[in-house]
């Protein structure tokens, strides 16, 4: 049905609709509203749990357990609440526990700040999760029922993420699938092995140096492979619901010159930079990397060769080339690709229509860039922040 | 700005909801303890509304890292200034009852277990304030909060607060106490108690939240107030594993009383309040109790403990064995 909501709360209702069984919640802006939806549908009646955790680390290991027990489970957090699960997302991808999360994608401490950015789920990539992005609510949505589907053929746990306030407390339309509308799609969870009695099994052993790697190039080739499933998922969905999705997605990539490539909801910026570039003849075009983990490698070198790509990192590796950029760069060894780094655009700053402009006026000088994006924002000293 | 708001050690011109008694628990804090402490903040309402950049209420020196783990950075503090040869600089926690409960309750425990040389102060407001009033350890029975909603299927909290000052005692450090920021004598008394003490000490101050409790702030101190005339809220304190009440009226007022002045107990039943009161009276009785057996406790302790009264017949004691 469509509605007229915010990004938090079409998000939860979807979550509700995907019917988890176990449900794990600590509020942290910019995701408290999802957890708090969570817990109004669960004193309602509507879900069967709620677990009210103590921490982060917590509300993740409480899924760990839900999981292993046979759930479907989901809970929502952001910035330092996932910097707390790090170590549980290690674990629960080298468990091989299909657990779905939102991600409400915002900077990290020191210094505090509740604003915007992709440090958080960014500097998760290695921990064997897979990663989808979303540029509007409605991607977010969809993203998320996809997400209970790529997990549960996968056994890999995917978090899905949307940009803090940009995305989660915007209001949007977004037309969000009834339950029955999603079992259309989404078959129920079968899980491969569970905590049974009738059939005892010991998860989470370990492993020692004869063994160990195995399990990791097991996790490292399957997240490879999860690109399929990823794709398979992406046109299913459209089948379904007529909205398909892709590893990438193009806008107007094929005979640009110059193309902005970046995660989120920056990349509607963009988009809408490239339609009034285009409008005056500029051969420009963007490319939103919806799939983060597995990187979709071959699909940017296949797309993207030959052109001048400028990559926007809203998170940085302080002392490093910035992490979207080397990845790029990476897949684009060998072509005659020119490639430009912008990065910035933190704590609350984002990427306007006429900052990319700009970009694709320096990239259209054909040199290769590297700089920070410096978005000024007013200074707003009195306001009272959550956190 | 008044000669009076000048002497503070917390400056006015934070940015604290009017009424908000946890900021007053600040000013008290560091009015009674004084120029020579370290102030280490948790995240939370407290962190956020006395520490914008590039502003801060602070005139002691103050640091906040994280919300899980002030107890932690306090014994680094505790364990720094004497290696420094300071003696006298004393380590303050300021952490709300989110922090103290629950995310860093792990690192509150190590600290009391190791016996750092710190005074920890929770101001319990109840409830995680600053994201918006969800549940925390300390949210009383019955109360609704974003994540303990009233709905059709569950009616608020379903259980009672963890018995933090217990829980703290039972670690065995010198000084556990509980306060009210309505009883200010007994607070400062508390915390001039904990400076002179060495070890880990801890104090939770009751301070409602008007906005998260749902009531006018020019009500806080009568909500306050009410919480302990009514025996929701206990005054007590362990003094090297004695118990004292410190607060023992007779007669306490009904705890609808107390909660008819605050939104998040609106929607109880007259049968829920029944029970939340037969609760409380029941906590009642196992404070006098817990009185009785202190008390028989410390007879026996001092019998046991107190040098003789007859001085010893030679009056050079023999030396100890050295072994
Ligand atoms: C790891 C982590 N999780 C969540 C948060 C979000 N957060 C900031 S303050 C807070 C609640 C604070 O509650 P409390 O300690 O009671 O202090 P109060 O806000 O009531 O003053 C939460 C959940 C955070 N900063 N860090
Ligand atoms: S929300 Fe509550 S604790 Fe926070 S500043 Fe306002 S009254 Fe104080
Ligand atoms: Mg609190």
């Amino acid at each position: 049905m469509i509605k007229t909501t915010n990004g938090a709360t079409a998000l939860a209702e979807t979550a509700k609709n995907c019917e988890p069984e176990v449900v794990a919640g600590y509020p942290i802006t910019p995701t408290t509203h999802v957890v708090e939806e969570m817990n109004r549908y669960y004193a309602n009646g509507e879900t069967k749990s709620f677990i009210a955790v103590e921490s982060e680390f917590s509300a993740l290991s409480a899924l760990i357990g839900g999981a292993a027990a046979g759930a479907r489970t989901f809970t929502a957090t952001g910035s330092q609440g996932l910097l707390l699960m790090h170590e549980v997302l290690f674990c629960s991808s080298g468990m091989r526990l299909p657990i779905v999360m939102v991600v409400g994608n915002r900077s990290v401490s020191a210094p505090l700040s509740i604003w915007n950015d992709e440090q958080d789920s960014v500097s998760q990539r290695d921990t064997g999760w897979i990663q989808l992005y979303a540029k509007n609510n409605q991607e977010a949505s969809d993203a998320l029922i996809q997400a209970y589907f790529i997990a549960e053929k996968t056994f890999i746990p995917v978090m899905v993420c949307v940009d803090g306030h940009f995305l989660t407390h915007t209001t949007e339309q977004v037309d969000i699938p009834s339950k029955d509308e999603i079992k259309r799609f989404l078959p129920p969870f079968k899980p491969m092995v569970t905590l049974d009695p009738d059939q005892p099994l010991s998860m989470g052993v370990y492993a020692a140096p004869a063994y160990y790697q195995e399990f990791r190039m097991d996790l490292h080739s399957d997240l490879e492979k999860s690109a399929a499933v990823i794709s398979d998922a992406g046109k299913r969905f459209g089948q379904v619901f007529g909205r398909s999705y892709g590893l990438v997605e193009e806008y107007h990539v094929k005979d640009a010159k110059e193309v902005l490539v970046g995660l989120g909801s920056a990349m509607e910026n963009v988009k809408a930079a490239v339609d009034e570039m285009r409008k005056q003849g500029k051969k420009v075009g963007a490319l939103h990397v919806r799939v983060l983990r597995p990187f979709p490698r071959e699909e940017l070198r296949r797309i993207l060769s030959g052109k001048h790509v400028g990559v926007i990192d809203r998170a940085l590796s302080p002392g490093a080339q910035p992490p979207l950029f080397t990845e790029i760069v990476e897949a684009l060894q060998g072509t005659s690709s020119t490639v430009s780094s912008f990065f910035g655009a933190l704590g609350g700053r984002t990427l306007k229509i006429q900052e990319s402009k700009q970009l694709f006026e320096k990239m259209s000088k054909g040199k290769a860039l590297k700089e920070w994006i410096t978005v000024t924002v007013e200074k707003n000293e009195a306001e009272i922040e959550t956190c | 700005m008044s000669q009076q708001s000048e002497m503070h050690l917390f400056a006015p011109g934070h940015s604290g909801c009017p009424g908000c008694a946890p900021s007053t628990v600040l000013i008290h804090v560091v009015d009674t303890l004084g120029k020579d402490i370290i102030v280490v903040n948790a995240t939370g309402c407290m962190e956020i509304t006395s520490s914008q950049y590039p502003h801060s209420a602070w005139r002691v020196p103050y640091i906040h890292s994280l919300f899980e783990n002030a107890p932690a950075v306090a014994s680094g503090i505790s364990a720094a200034l004497k290696a420094k040869g300071n003696h006298h600089t004393k380590v303050v926690v300021i952490a709300g009852d989110g922090s103290t409960y629950d995310i860093a309750f792990g690192s509150l425990s190590g600290m009391l277990e190791r016996g750092d040389d710190v005074i920890y102060c929770c101001y319990d407001n109840e409830l995680y304030a600053n994201t918006g009033v969800q549940k925390s350890g300390a949210t009383p029975i019955g109360a609704a909060t974003t994540t303990s909603q009233a709905g059709k299927v569950h009616h608020g909290k379903e259980k009672e607060r963890k018995p933090i000052v217990e829980i703290a005692a039972a670690h065995n450090i010198p000084y556990a106490a509980s306060a009210s920021i309505a009883f200010v004598a007994d607070f400062q008394a508390k915390l001039k108690k904990a400076a002179q003490i060495s070890g880990s000490k801890f104090i939770t101050v009751n301070a409602p939240c008007a906005l998260g409790a749902g009531f006018d702030g020019s009500i806080s101190m009568k909500v306050a107030r009410l919480a302990v005339q009514s025996r929701m809220w206990f005054l007590f304190e362990y003094e090297n594993g004695f118990f004292k009440l410190n607060f023992n009226p007779k007669v306490a007022k009904p705890v609808a009383e107390y909660m008819q002045l605050q939104k998040r107990f609106r929607h109880l039943t007259p049968e829920e309040i029944e029970k939340i009161q037969k609760l409380c009276d029941h906590h009642y009785i196992e404070m006098l109790e817990r009185q009785k057996a202190s008390d028989a406790k410390k007879i026996v302790f001092d019998a046991v403990t107190q040098p003789p009264s007859t001085p010893p017949a030679s009056p050079s004691a023999p030396a100890a064995p050295k072994t």
